[in-house]
């Protein structure tokens, strides 16, 4: 697996003023479109291979993104293609459900392979008339690293799962050794019961911990701490 | 997200939680004792301990926490995105929030300084003496209330919401299309009649309903104890007998000896302290349950719950996915030192005027203090929260009031028209039925029948349906009226109506 986010730091790139599309004459129809051009320049001379794509919404139904894509090895002119086309970001374009939602777009979602990109055009869409405005907010790129060989699937599925923590032991016996000691009694006791002899073995107290109520009991070790005696 | 992520950190987060909890010792304890059992072998010890835990019905037991944890559990968060995100995602309703808590604690604050009274100061050993004697019938003391008033009321909070306004909204052009009669003017996604038949299929006229077909009996599935399959069935009603066990059954509030202890430390707290809420918690009963037909039996219990929810820091957890946020206060001095502050009250729940109808309806079902505390704490984390914060959810009281509006308006135009008309929004005589899940309005036996749905369908939504069903129902009385006051008298007694003939017939017979 690659490069999360976190390890990662998003690429360098400006963003250019988003560009409202208008009907007819620019100067005299206001009319909106709900169509807007977000154009982003990844750094001269230095093409992205794009890991994932994170904005927050605002108000956008629709997004387009494009992908300005210039193959190193071949000297052909560099081709425009659509990753993603139409994603909605928004259930409904009437209503708020999504319109300030943070959104990933991961390059297993995009059509086609974000590798060698100069230059990344988003086209968003709202065709419902309730909003005044609608942009995207935050816009980040992250490159895509090679994976660490070494590193497999299960590798990273443990990782997730969060490590034991261990609870505050002041005072406390570890309890490993409790629980050893206490099944070494217990396989006494078995074969005292097998042998039946009438000779006394002693006392052996372990104190229960868990009749009094403790105010901040979260981690004490209670689990497990029956009183066990023996002998006669 | 994708959705392989999204599974396993749900999974890790439940994991988490599940972790260290009192049911994980015990099955760990059992898992320990059953290798005494013959049939467990070396062998096949992981199949076989396995396969005790299932049919001794501890697996079954494990399956309802984990049910239970999804119930309350926050959505996986984009790295980018705060956790103010997660409470509600619209940055204006945050906001509206958040000056209508500022308005509330100034209010409790001045309360305090012209009365004299302190938020919180400890009892003195006789009265503390005194209180534990008199435990089970608090309601015999007569404290001077008088100069105590309710925080604030539903008809404030129904204010706010009016004011609410979406900067990016664009109201300048009255489009007869978009046009909205009522009050409420954000534009949230409420589900009309078609989708809620759907989405409420249970409810159609042809599947018999606790309550009305009282012979089409299914099987309980008490003796199961599976939250979900009692979920499922609580959807068709609960029949009176089975109710209190399958409503524990579903919201996993079990009364374990650590609950009861729980309990009996937040009792211990009541004693010790005198908190300024404790009055207005006080004054509450007096007003509302007290007076109330049908509740005032259980003025004692009342106090008794409602007391000890205020100290109760566990309820803190839920603020992580309520849009509200605790009041904070800070010892004499250090205003703005974080670490001198200190949550107040202790739960973070400030109540208001009617605060005690969502627990008076629970004391008919449940007569053991702590198993009717457990529950109504359970209820109140997951719903009676989204009655009074501002949120976007859709259960949050402001869809809830946007969906009455928007049925009333596309079901029963006429109606609203001459409402309208003669000067009264139809909100303003339902808001004060949503605020409350109709507690106090319905006659007891029909409110438990709705909250049956509310828990079934895990959503408020049945509210709203069943106030525009209401009014669907007195419509030609309704038409008749000329003032705001008739219009009042003619909804002022709820208490003869049967609530799921209402909702059948709106939802399913309207014509569309």
């Amino acid at each position: 697996m690659s490069g999360t986010p976190d390890d990662t730091k998003p690429v360098n790139f400006t963003v250019k003023a988003p560009v409202y599309l208008q009907i007819g004459d620019a100067k005299a129809d206001t009319a909106h479109s709900g169509v807007c051009v977000v154009d982003v320049n990844l750094p001269f001379g230095k093409p992205v291979n794009i890991e994932e794509v994170t904005f927050k919404n605002y108000y956008t139904a629709y997004v387009t993104v494009r992908l300005l894509r210039r193959n190193p090895e071949q000297e052909a002119p560099a081709k425009w293609c659509t990753a993603v086309r139409d994603l909605p970001l928004m259930d409904n374009p009437h209503t708020e459900g999504g319109s300030q939602d943070y959104y990933t777009i991961h390059r297993t979602q995009m059509q086609v392979e974000p590798d060698h990109v100069v230059c990344a055009r988003l086209i968003l869409r709202q065709p419902s008339l309730a909003w005044l405005t609608f942009s995207l907010e935050d816009i980040q790129i992250f490159p895509h690293t090679e994976p660490d060989p070494e590193k497999e699937v299960s590798d990273w599925l443990s990782d997730l799962t969060l490590t034991d923590q261990h609870p505050d032991l002041e005072g406390l016996p570890d309890p490993q050794t409790v629980s050893s000691s206490i099944q070494q009694m217990w396989a006494l006791t078995e074969v005292m019961q097998t042998n039946q002899t009438t000779a006394s073995i002693g006392r052996f107290d372990v104190s229960e911990t868990h009749s009094q109520p403790h105010l901040s009991c979260n981690e004490c070790v209670h689990d497990g701490g029956d009183v066990i005696t023996f002998g006669r | 997200m994708d959705e392989g992520i999204e599974l396993s950190l749900t999974i890790a987060q439940i994991i988490q939680r599940l972790r260290g909890s009192h049911l994980h010792s015990q099955i760990e304890r059992q898992a320990k004792e059953c290798l005494h059992q013959p049939d467990v072998k070396l062998e096949s010890l992981k199949e076989d301990v396995r396969s005790f835990l299932k049919t001794s019905g501890w697996e079954r037991k494990l399956q309802n926490a984990v049910y239970r944890e999804l119930h309350i559990q926050l959505p996986p968060r984009h790295p980018p995105a705060p956790p103010e995100h997660l409470k509600e995602p619209l940055v204006y309703m945050r906001k509206a929030q958040a000056s209508w808590e500022k308005r509330v604690l100034k209010s409790l604050n001045s309360m305090s300084t012209e009365l004299g009274v302190p938020l919180a100061h400890m009892r003195p050993a006789a009265e503390q003496k005194e209180l534990t004697n008199k435990w089970n019938e608090m309601g015999t003391d007569e404290p001077d209330l008088s100069r105590f008033r309710p925080v604030y009321a539903p008809k404030d909070f129904l204010e706010v919401l009016i004011g609410l306004r979406n900067p990016n909204h664009d109201s300048s052009e009255d489009i007869s299309v978009r046009s909205h009669w009522g009050l409420i003017q954000v534009p949230l996604n409420v589900r009309d009649i078609p989708h809620l038949r759907e989405a409420y299929s249970e409810l159609n006229l042809t599947s018999g309903q606790m309550g009305i077909d009282d012979h089409a009996l299914i099987h309980p599935v008490v003796m199961e104890e599976d939250s979900a399959a009692a979920q499922q069935y609580s959807r068709q009603g609960c029949p009176t007998g089975l109710r209190a066990d399958l409503w524990a059954l579903i919201l996993n509030a079990t009364n374990q000896p650590q609950d009861v202890m729980h309990y009996e430390q937040l009792k211990a707290g009541v004693i010790q302290h005198n908190l300024l809420v404790d009055n207005l918690i006080y004054k509450d009963v007096k007003l509302t349950a007290s007076n109330d037909d049908y509740y005032f039996v259980f003025e004692d219990f009342l106090y008794q719950v409602l007391l000890c929810f205020s100290r109760d820091t566990a309820v803190l957890e839920h603020f992580k996915y309520n849009s509200a946020t605790p009041p904070k206060s800070y010892i004499q001095g250090k205003v703005g030192d974080e670490e001198c502050a200190v949550v107040y009250p202790p739960n973070g729940v400030i109540p208001f005027h009617g605060f005690s109808m969502y627990v008076a309806p629970l004391c008919f079902l449940y007569n053991e203090p702590s198993k009717l505390y457990n529950v109504f704490r359970e209820m109140y984390i997951r719903y009676f929260f989204r009655l009074h914060s501002i949120s976007s959810h859709a259960s949050g009281i402001l869809s809830l009031c946007l969906q009455f509006e928007r049925l009333l308006q596309t079901h029963l135009p006429q109606l609203f028209y001459h409402l309208r008309q003669i000067g009264v929004q139809p909100l303003r005589l339902a808001f004060k039925w949503m605020v409350r899940a109709f507690s106090g309005y319905l006659s007891t036996d029909q409110l438990l029948l709705l909250w049956d749905r509310i828990l079934g369908y895990d959503s408020l939504e049945v509210v709203a349906v069943l106030a525009a069903a209401v009014f669907a129902f007195r419509a030609e009385n309704l038409m008749e009226v000329t003032s705001l006051a008739s219009a009042e008298a003619v909804l002022a007694d709820l208490s003869t109506l049967k609530v799921m003939p209402l909702i059948q017939v709106f939802l399913f017979a309207t014509a569309m």
